[in-house]
């Protein structure tokens, strides 16, 4: 296993990966460390290579350039059956010809484990996913969830120092969902197993990972933990494909220290943080979460910015009140408030004009005008 | 209501046709097959008029010659049908496995014989394997043997032939049940520590062994009572239990004892096949 100067050890890397499938290429030089015993998700796009780096760190595919690192040994040429991970597949993939019983006890059949030894860890198996009893039926006699915890066991039996997921719950209802996420995540901490999970749900990864790693077009975006990724992000798509965003195109037109001016219309302008370096007279796209935006009808109070707009829809979803508003250039701002404490509700009609506030370094800044949405 | 009341009254109208059909073509001939072959044979073939009962034939069965041949056809048999598995699985993995379009002309190239006479397929291959034949000329001209080497009137030549002649009915069961078999499943069972023997051995053959068995039946019930595959690339050296049948309607003229060794192996195919299916049905459900 390799560490770092801190000491972290990390149980997977891939060391500029690419995979290139006929015309497309489906990792881009992805470089990648999971630390041991984290839960850390691939989240992307379908298509974005999430499970192209999943089937490679299992051996079902072979990197065409670069190379990936399991528990410290090269897996280069290292044929799947041969490496220390497991895989819980997006079909479950579990034999309908076999029993309950059969299906988690294959992996520690063909590692040749004792017979008693076999039978105790396939019923501990069991017992972990919450599924005794049903040793003897056959995958088609399960519901789905059931099915779903079978192919956990299959997998989690054989004590891997990796466990892959490829999408497990995608194919679960969404109550069903929620709470295989949450008991997913309390799994993953009892059993000090690191879990490379991949999703295209980013409330998922958002919800049970430690770390993310955020992909498209085959390229790691960025990774980071899910509060990190969620306030700082790091790319434009980053900010849009996790939560929702407003972006507003604007023109650095000064600069002071950290801080840049920026002029969104004609004498609108805001401040923000920028790290890239920008000049004025470059084009960028600041991005806004709703939630950090407040009403404010006041003149701007200091380190805060001020823009108006006027109320378009205002739309009651329960614990949070959506209100729409045309800024600036028509764009469309969408602000958040939790329902507690949002006075202003019932005050807000279609028409009125209203100040938006927002603190100077809540926004992030991307170099160049924004492409069309999901592009890449 | 009404609609159920209707449908039950015509239900047993509807098996009429077909009720027809297999009395016409199968029960009535076998009936006729079997009186034949409980009366005394007639001169010059048929049977003696007025019938005379006996179990003469029956008991001729049992003669070492015909048990002989008997068993010459079962070993032939097994052999064709373990060579066209054999062959063949690995085939419909493969054209399984190809490209959509590959698949289709694959799957052409093994129809494209049914398409062609029989009779015509095995003089063809008759021709390739004599002693100025195409196999002998190129193992000659290519220096690989002295002397053209007897390929034909042999068993080898019999079970070529009938191995050349059946292949497609093992290919195209197994092919259906290879084309289901989800390739996922591999790799699961490769996540799992399988080697791809052990993988094929646990997962793939008891998935596909319906394909396999359906294969075992096509090609060994047909084999087992063939006549003219063995006629033409035996020579008539190669007795097989079906020469022995034909040549008792024709130029032996005792239809009494061809319906008797006729009824005779069916009845062991039949026994044959049941036990057979209920062993492996019994395979597929392991432990």
């Amino acid at each position: 296993m390799q560490a770092d100067a801190d000491g972290v050890s990390y149980i997977v890397e891939l060391r500029e990966v690419s995979k290139q499938f006929g015309e497309t290429l489906a990792l881009d030089h992805v470089t990648l460390r999971i630390r041991d015993g984290e839960f850390f998700s691939m989240l992307g796009p379908s298509g974005c290579g999430k499970t192209t780096s999943l089937r490679l760190m299992a051996g079902f595919d072979e990197p065409d350039a670069g190379e990936i690192w399991i528990g410290g040994k090269r897996q280069a040429a290292v044929p799947a059956h041969r490496r220390p991970v497991n895989t819980v597949f997006q079909s479950y993939a579990l034999f309908p010809h076999m029993t309950v019983f059969e299906n988690v006890a294959f992996g520690l059949e063909m590692a040749h484990v004792a017979r008693e030894a076999i039978r105790r860890r396939v019923g501990e198996a069991l017992e972990m996913v919450q599924l005794p009893g049903l040793e003897s039926r056959r995958p088609r006699q399960l519901s789905g969830g059931q099915q779903q915890r079978v192919a956990l066991a299959r997998a989690l039996v054989n004590h891997p120092q990796v466990l892959l997921l490829d999408e497990p719950l995608g194919a679960l209802d969404l109550k069903l969902r929620k709470a295989m996420q949450l008991e997913l995540k309390a799994l993953q901490e009892r059993v000090g197993i690191t879990f490379v999970y991949v999703t295209h749900d980013q409330e998922e990864a958002l919800t049970m990972s430690d770390r993310i790693g955020v992909m498209n077009g085959g390229r790691l975006l960025q990774v980071g933990a899910p509060d990190e990724i969620y306030e700082n992000p790091a790319a434009e798509f980053v900010a849009d494909f996790i939560g929702e965003t407003n972006f507003i195109p604007v023109t650095v037109v000064g600069r002071e220290g950290e801080l840049v001016d920026l002029e969104v219309d004609e004498g609108v302008r805001v401040r923000a943080l920028d790290e890239s370096g920008l000049a004025p007279g470059d084009t960028a796209t600041l991005a806004i979460r709703p939630e950090r935006m407040l009403f404010e009808s006041g003149p701007p109070q200091p380190g805060w910015n001020r823009v108006s707009g006027v109320v378009e829809d205002v739309v009651y979803t329960g614990a949070f009140t959506s209100v729409l508003v045309r800024g600036p250039h028509d764009l469309p701002i969408t602000v958040r408030r939790p329902n507690e404490n949002f006075q202003e509700r019932g005050k807000l009609h279609r028409g009125d004009t209203v100040g938006l506030a927002w603190r100077q370094e809540a926004g992030s800044l991307f170099t160049g005008r924004r492409t069309e949405k999901g592009a890449g | 209501m009404k609609a159920g009341v209707r449908r039950r009254s015509r239900g047993p109208l509807l098996v009429v046709p077909s009720a027809l059909w297999l009395g016409l073509f199968f029960t009535l001939p076998l009936i006729i097959v079997i009186l034949i072959s409980l009366v005394e044979r007639g001169r010059a073939g048929g049977v003696r008029t007025p019938l005379v009962f006996t179990l003469e034939y029956y008991q001729r069965l049992a003669d070492p010659l015909y048990l002989s041949i008997l068993w010459r056809s079962v070993r032939i048999a097994l052999v064709v049908t373990s060579v066209c598995v054999l062959l063949g699985y690995p085939l419909a993995v493969f054209m399984s496995r190809s490209l959509v379009r590959v698949r289709g002309a694959l799957l052409l190239l093994v129809m494209i014989p049914f398409w062609t006479n029989f009779l015509v397929r095995t003089y063809a291959i008759k021709l390739m394997l004599g002693a100025d034949g195409l196999v002998n000329s190129l193992l000659v001209s290519t220096g690989m043997v002295q002397a053209p080497l007897s390929l034909l009137f042999n068993e080898f030549a019999v079970v070529l032939g009938l191995v050349y002649g059946y292949l497609p009915f093992a290919v195209l069961p197994m092919y259906a049940s290879v084309e289901k078999f989800d390739g996922r499943l591999m790799e699961a069972a490769a996540d799992l520590g399988a080697n791809l023997r052990r993988a094929f051995l646990r997962v793939m053959l008891p998935l596909t062994l319906p394909g396999v068995l359906a294969a075992v039946v096509l090609v060994f019930v047909p084999v087992v009572g063939a006549f003219i595959t063995p006629d033409i690339m035996g020579g008539g050296k190669i007795e097989m239990i079906g020469t022995l049948i034909n040549r008792q309607f024709g130029v032996a003229r005792n239809w009494p004892f061809g319906s008797a060794m006729s009824l005779a192996l069916m009845v062991m195919v039949v026994i044959g096949v049941l036990y057979y299916f209920r062993s492996g049905a019994e395979t597929e459900r392991p432990l």
